[in-house]
């Protein structure tokens, strides 16, 4: 029991991630893509967070009375990463956007057999 | 008590997860998104990351929704059938998803306080802050002041997005005030937007200035105070909102938020000290620190705001151009 509890946000982190990476890998509409991507990045960040945890801490913000905290440095770091994955899920958007008015589809097999036809 | 919200949590962003892999319409995709976004975001409040609890909810279920329904808007398809069978894609995803379990067996348990991560450097943190930065935030100073140049980095990233998008979607466009059909009859829409608007500006620089104190900081300000005048837009027409904050406006701000952080670390070479040493900006090295993470933040928030706006700026105004204008 224990061992399941123990690593119980670990495997549903990597279950979110390989659905994010099926609809990466399986999925031919573009902006689906982007969409996979990004519950991708989002499980990476559960994954982090899940690991600064520690029994009976509260949030790293100082008070008196409190003597457990948890690891703020895993904060930090997927605080900037969350930002990131704002600029990633933006540009590729954009990306998105200009192939659409280019070929007039976001099917990654109809930009094949356009590019294919040249 | 605490398992029971986080097993319930993980269970609900499993089933998001499914839907959003089955789902077919564009629109009800994004929407989705913020869900999953919004319900991460909650897990991160019960997993006492507060900080990134309040990002998580400004930038995935906010901005990165917005910016997400722009570009279904601009494209509006249905997904279509994939052409090939999706037997080899489950394959590839099964073996993955089996050997990252087997890699977890390794890894302490869950809130084991004993595990290698919280042995490094994070008591250090956690000991010196309240002597040396004087901020009770811890995910603050270190943010701000411990890996400053980490943030620098990031907001260099963002600068650069922003750059990007400007690029990919027209740097320079015809004026257009594009707005939603049948709005101006939405008179409550239209009450609600002008009260909150100054009210999501106040509580925009309420998360700056208060980021030492409680979460927040310049990355949650920038984008609640774009999401500001996002609404703004939505309820007045792009022209009108582009008239209040003009885009010359903005792609100078944008470049300015950096240039403030980077000024604060040559600055604080020029007085003596390393680059990003704030201790030095002031006599007392701890309102040193204050001044230095409070210059940086409002340097972050700057540019955070100004390219989020100018994305959802480019995004919007392409729906009144014409391809062949480029």
């Amino acid at each position: 029991m224990s061992e399941l509890l123990g690593h119980f946000n670990y495997w549903i982190v990597i279950v979110l991630m390989m659905t994010g990476f099926y609809i990466v890998i399986a999925r031919p509409n573009l902006i689906k893509k982007i969409i996979g991507l990004f519950i991708f990045q989002t499980s990476v960040f559960i994954l982090f967070i899940s690991m600064a945890k520690i029994e009976g801490g509260t949030a790293p913000i100082i008070e008196e009375g409190i003597s457990v905290y948890s690891n703020p440095l895993p904060h930090v770091l997927i605080l900037t990463a969350i930002v990131v994955s704002l600029a990633t899920t933006a540009l590729g958007l954009a990306l998105v956007v200009r192939i659409r008015e280019a070929y007039g589809t976001m099917n990654e097999d109809d930009i094949h057999v356009q590019d294919e036809e040249g | 008590m605490g398992h029971l919200v986080d097993i319930v949590l993980l269970g609900l962003l499993m089933i998001t997860g499914f839907a959003i892999a089955r789902m077919r319409s564009l629109l009800a995709l994004a929407m989705l998104t913020s869900i999953y976004s919004l319900l991460s975001a909650s897990l991160f409040v019960v997993l006492d990351a507060v900080d990134v609890a309040l990002t998580e909810a400004a930038i995935g279920a906010g901005i990165s929704t917005v910016l997400m329904m722009a570009a279904v808007a601009l494209t509006n398809d249905e997904e279509k059938t994939p052409w090939h069978a999706p037997l080899l894609p489950s394959i590839v995803v099964f073996a993955t998803g089996a050997a990252l379990v087997y890699g977890t067996l390794d890894m302490p348990h869950y809130g084991d306080p004993s595990a290698p991560v919280h042995q490094h450097v994070a008591p250090t943190y956690l000991q010196d802050t309240p002597g040396v930065i004087g901020v009770p935030n811890v995910v603050t100073s270190v943010l701000a002041s411990y890996r400053g140049y980490d943030t620098l980095g990031e907001v260099t990233v963002i600068f650069t997005a922003g750059v990007g998008v400007l690029a990919l979607l027209g740097y320079r466009l015809r004026r257009c005030n594009i707005q939603v059909p049948g709005i101006r009859k939405l008179v409550v829409l239209r009450v609600i937007a002008k009260l909150f608007f100054p009210l999501i500006l106040l509580f925009a620089l309420y998360v700056l200035f208060h980021g030492d104190y409680g979460p927040g900081g310049g990355f949650q300000a920038g984008v609640i105070f774009a999401t500001g005048f996002i609404l703004y837009a939505l309820a007045f027409g792009l022209g009108n909102a582009q008239r209040l904050i003009p885009r010359a406006f903005l792609r100078i701000m944008m470049a300015t938020g950096v240039l403030i952080y980077a000024a604060v670390g040559i600055e604080s070479m020029l007085l003596g000290g390393k680059f990003l040493e704030y201790r030095v900006l002031a006599d007392d090295p701890v309102t040193g620190q204050h001044l230095g993470i409070m210059l940086i933040e409002v340097g972050v928030g700057i540019t955070v705001a100004s390219v989020v706006l100018l994305i959802y700026y480019g995004f919007v105004s392409r729906h009144c151009q014409a391809p062949e204008d480029m």
